[in-house]
């Protein structure tokens, strides 16, 4: 039962990261791609349907920690405290950029929104990243599950390479995702972007991957990375022949290869204490009550399936590409409303 | 300062703050789910108005709502970690099933409903903004009953030192949460409907074009924020009884009643200082027996002051907290089993009397707009967006009285609880730095801060702007030349 929420978890992460990997891509790309306003628009309007419910893939996996482990829940958040608001400051910003940015016809309101978006998506990406890596290279914990050490302690040249690891696939995701979602010249120039910078952007996490394996991988996990990499080096191929389609699966490929490497090196254990391995949190001291995983489990059996159901739905019905003609003229409210007819000296 | 003072802050600071945008999402959304189906079933377009009009602000207030409600997902792992190892077994369970059952429906339906305006049939659409507005709905109800846990405990056993959940139904079965859920749901819905009439009245006022649909929405308006304040009244004196069984010490603190009485008499308002447990120098004016009727339905029963409590308190828990390096500064200290009582007795008076404000206003609005009147002064003006805070207010009071009435347990003992199922505050909190606490305090409250500004400019834009703002002028039913492959709604 712990070994199946593992599985659980490690499956919305997956979820989330294939996901809001590509909508944190898109607003990586937003200054790149979006050479005009109006392809800017185009940019977010790929995700603007969609990148709220991607989101709640990040909050289902951290709520299911807390019920399934909540040692791990409480352990990694307050070890990682301080990269984790960064993560949250930056969250906040992207989620009420999207919104607002188009609120206000002025160059400078959209200016400011979209140096949110781009800087909100490169540090989210960062420190889910980071995040994730500290989880499974370990954190320096006692054996109460407290951190020792200094509020930088998740900061390592290893949970560096797992940040730059996640953001560099996410910029090739996201590249991947609008060649796929848009048309005309903001599709070509996505698809040659992604060509060009993929060798690069994804070696990170091969590189990762192969630290992981060294220090702790089994015969299965090296065979997840296999897949990762030709995966990624197959949908370098599809890209190459326009099968976008292919390539944005592909991608998804990797990143569940890669999921499913990391995790499966941590296991069993859940966070390592890089003090004393007798401290570390395992599936099985981190877990619930057998109780509680039951009825978790009951929530998910059926929870889950609707999910994918109309979340798939979703994507069904905003499966066209964007492209530049399909957006409207900016219609906002004035900055001083209808000439009214009220009572005199309406100057509030 | 200490971990636990900092962190105190920063959760009352982030929640309070999510609590202003959570009950205009929730009663505005049904409200906007209702005109919409008035709309698609008289094809009115007052209808439509309404539903752009009012929707565009749903929006704009529930990026807010969301982007507040992830930290606090965090939060309880962050500064709270030792909580969350103590009560994991029971409380992160309600919250997984928010998400998803409720943040997965909420954010998805959306969506669709925002971008789908002429992708979706009209019926489809419509079942859209209804799904996201009962999620709404149901998260309330999951993250309601984890607080609801923390207040009355239930359905678990004492396995080594740490609660471990026996029946699932029976927390979210609690009746702390039966009652809990409507009061919240129904102050929810007063919000919005001083909303409704508040910004309404302000364009009757106005005299500008679309009368038909300011009154309407005052019509709305006023009727179900009088029916929330309404159930207001009727569910909080269900949670006064539960609190009087459940939470004695608190229901003492929320009259400042430091001498048990029988039959005892409810505290209309205080003059003098309530922060002393003993009560001198404070006069009160007082209803005779109100108290008692509030607390167990008849006019004689006896109900406890603090000084009598106390005594109990401390045999049961303890009179000093134990020595341990965790506690910081309360380390070996005497424990104060008395909330802060200003904030307790005025939070309480401040709640109701916020709440029977706003309905005052609203029935006063209705009655000066009859039969297509309405008043010329700059006051009605003020009379109408003053309102509109008033419920706001309320809530935050609800909240923070609940909140700091349970002080110093984070978990709360219950007289007839299970054994040993209880926290102090001062135990619950994470091991991280004073520094980090205070980083993330600074940098929430800064942004914060900003983004509460830019909120209000931008309702302030929309509300300017009225109907012309979301609507062009024709309507996208009656206009025939638009291009039907232009996206509506996009950002
Ligand atoms: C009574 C209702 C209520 C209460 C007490 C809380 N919330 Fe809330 N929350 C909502 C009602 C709500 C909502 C109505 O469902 C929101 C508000 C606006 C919105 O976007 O959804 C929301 C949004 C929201 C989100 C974003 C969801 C999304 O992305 O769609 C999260 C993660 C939380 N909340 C988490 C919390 C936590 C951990 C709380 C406990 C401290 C909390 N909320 C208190
Ligand atoms: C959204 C509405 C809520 C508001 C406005 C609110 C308000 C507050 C306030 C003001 C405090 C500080 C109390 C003090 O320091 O004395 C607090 C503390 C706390 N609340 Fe709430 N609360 C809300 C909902 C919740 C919910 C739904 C939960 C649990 C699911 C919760 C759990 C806690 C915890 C764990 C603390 C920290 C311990 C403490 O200081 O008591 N709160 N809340
Ligand atoms: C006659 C009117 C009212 C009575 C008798 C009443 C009673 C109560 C009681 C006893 C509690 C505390 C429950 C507990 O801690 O166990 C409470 C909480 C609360 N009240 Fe009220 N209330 C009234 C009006 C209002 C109004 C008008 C609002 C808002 C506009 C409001 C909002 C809240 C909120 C948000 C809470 C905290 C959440 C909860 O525990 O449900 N109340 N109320």
């Amino acid at each position: 039962m712990e070994t199946f929420w593992f599985c659980v978890i490690a499956l919305l992460w997956l979820g989330y990261l294939f996901l809001e990997g590509f909508d944190f891509g898109v607003g990586m790309l937003l200054p790149v791609l979006g050479r005009s306003e109006a392809e800017r628009r185009v940019l977010i309007n790929t995700i603007g349907p969609v990148w709220d419910g991607n989101e709640v893939w990040l909050l289902v996996a951290v709520g299911a920690t807390f019920a399934a482990f909540p040692a791990w829940y409480a352990a990694l958040l307050s070890s990682v405290y301080l990269p984790l608001t960064l993560f949250l400051l930056a969250l906040i910003g992207r989620g009420v950029a999207f919104e607002y940015r188009g609120k206000v016809d002025s160059a400078r309101w959209r200016r400011v929104w979209d140096a949110v978006i781009v800087a909100g998506s490169w540090t989210a990406a960062l420190s889910v990243g980071l995040l994730i890596s500290a989880t499974v290279f370990g954190m320096p914990l006692d054996a109460l599950g407290d951190r020792v050490g200094s509020p930088f302690a998740a900061i390592r040249v290893e949970t560096l390479l797992g940040a730059v690891a996640v953001a560099g696939y996410a910029f090739v995701h996201g590249a991947v995702f609008l060649s796929l979602k848009t048309e005309g010249g903001v599709r070509d120039r996505a698809r040659a972007l992604a060509l060009k910078v993929a060798p690069f952007a994804l070696l990170p996490l091969l590189v990762l991957l192969l630290t992981v394996q060294l220090r702790s991988g089994s015969t299965w996990t090296w065979g997840a990375s296999i897949v990762v990499a030709l995966a990624a080096l197959g949908a370098y191929g599809r890209l190459v022949l326009r099968r976008e389609g292919q390539a944005f699966a592909l991608m998804g490929v990797v990143v569940a290869g890669a999921v499913a490497a990391l995790f499966g090196a941590l296991y069993p254990d859940v966070l390592p204490s890089t003090v004393d391995p007798a401290w570390s949190l395992t599936v099985a001291n981190a877990a619930s009550s057998p109780y509680t995983l039951t009825v978790m489990t009951w929530v998910a059996a059926f929870g889950t399936p609707a999910v994918l159901v109309y979340q798939g739905w979703t994507y069904w019905v905003f499966r066209k590409r964007v492209g530049t003609r399909h957006i409207p003229a900016v219609s906002v409210p004035p900055a001083s409303g209808p000439s009214a007819s009220g009572p005199s000296g309406q100057t509030r | 300062m200490e971990v636990l003072d900092l962190a105190r802050w920063q959760f009352g600071i982030t929640t309070v703050y999510h609590f202003l945008m959570v009950p205009l999402t929730i009663g505005l959304s049904l409200l906007v789910a209702v005109m919409q189906t008035a709309w698609v079933r008289t094809g009115d377009r007052k209808y439509l108005a309404m539903t752009k009009f009012w929707g565009k602000l749903l929006l704009i207030n529930f990026a807010m709502g969301v982007v507040t409600g992830i930290v606090q997902e965090f939060q309880f792992g962050m500064t709270w970690s030792a909580y969350s190892r103590f009560v994991g077994d029971v409380f992160g369970a309600p919250l997984a099933m928010e998400g998803l059952v409720a943040f997965f429906v909420e954010s998805t339906f959306l969506g669709l409903w925002i971008f789908g305006w002429d992708r979706l049939p009209k019926k489809v659409h419509l079942a859209c903004v209804w799904a996201f507005s009962l999620a709404t709905i149901a998260s309330a109800y999951f993250i309601l009953a984890a607080n609801s846990w923390m207040q009355h405990p239930v359905g678990v056993e004492m396995v080594d030192g740490r609660p471990r959940l026996t029946s699932i139904w029976a927390v979210l079965g609690n009746n702390t949460v039966l009652a809990a859920f409507p009061h919240t749901v129904f102050g929810a819905f007063a919000v919005a409907g001083t909303f409704l009439v508040g910004i309404a009245a302000w364009h009757l006022w106005r005299r500008g074009d679309d009368g038909p649909v300011w009154r309407a929405s005052v019509k709305l308006g006023t009727w179900v924020g009088v029916a929330a304040f309404t159930g207001l009244a009727i569910t909080g004196d269900f949670q006064g009884k539960l609190m009087f069984e459940q939470q004695p010490m608190k229901m003492a603190a929320a009259e400042a009643l430091c001498h048990t009485e029988s039959p005892a008499s409810f505290s209309v308002f205080a003059v003098g200082d309530v922060s002393r447990p003993d009560c001198e120098n404070v006069k009160s004016v007082t209803v005779p027996a109100l108290l008692s009727f509030l607390a167990h339905n008849d006019f004689t029963t006896e109900v406890k002051g603090i000084q009598d409590l106390l005594p109990l308190y401390q045999e049961k828990y303890g009179t000093n907290y134990p020595v341990d390096p965790k506690l910081g500064e309360l380390s070996g200290k005497p424990i104060d089993y008395v909330p802060n009582l200003p904030v307790t007795y005025w939070g309480f008076r401040l709640m109701i009397g916020f709440g029977a404000i706003a309905a005052g206003a609203g029935l006063l609005v209705l009655w000066l707009t009859r039969a297509g009147r309405v008043p010329r002064g700059r006051w009605f003006a003020w009379l109408a967006l003053g309102s509109v805070a008033t419920p706001f207010l309320g809530n935050s009071f609800g909240w923070i009285f609940t909140e700091m009435g349970r002080q110093p347990f984070v978990v709360v003992p219950n007289p007839s609880g299970v054994d040993g199922v209880w926290m102090f505050t001062a135990r619950a909190v994470s091991s991280s730095t004073p520094g980090e606490v205070l980083t993330s305090l600074i940098a929430l409250t800064l942004v914060y801060g900003v983004l509460a500004c830019v909120e209000v400019f931008l309702i302030r834009r929309y509300v300017r702007a009225g109907v012309a703002g979301v609507l062009p002028a024709r309507g996208p039913d009656d206009d025939a030349g638009k291009r039907d492959d232009v996206l509506s709604f996009a950002y």
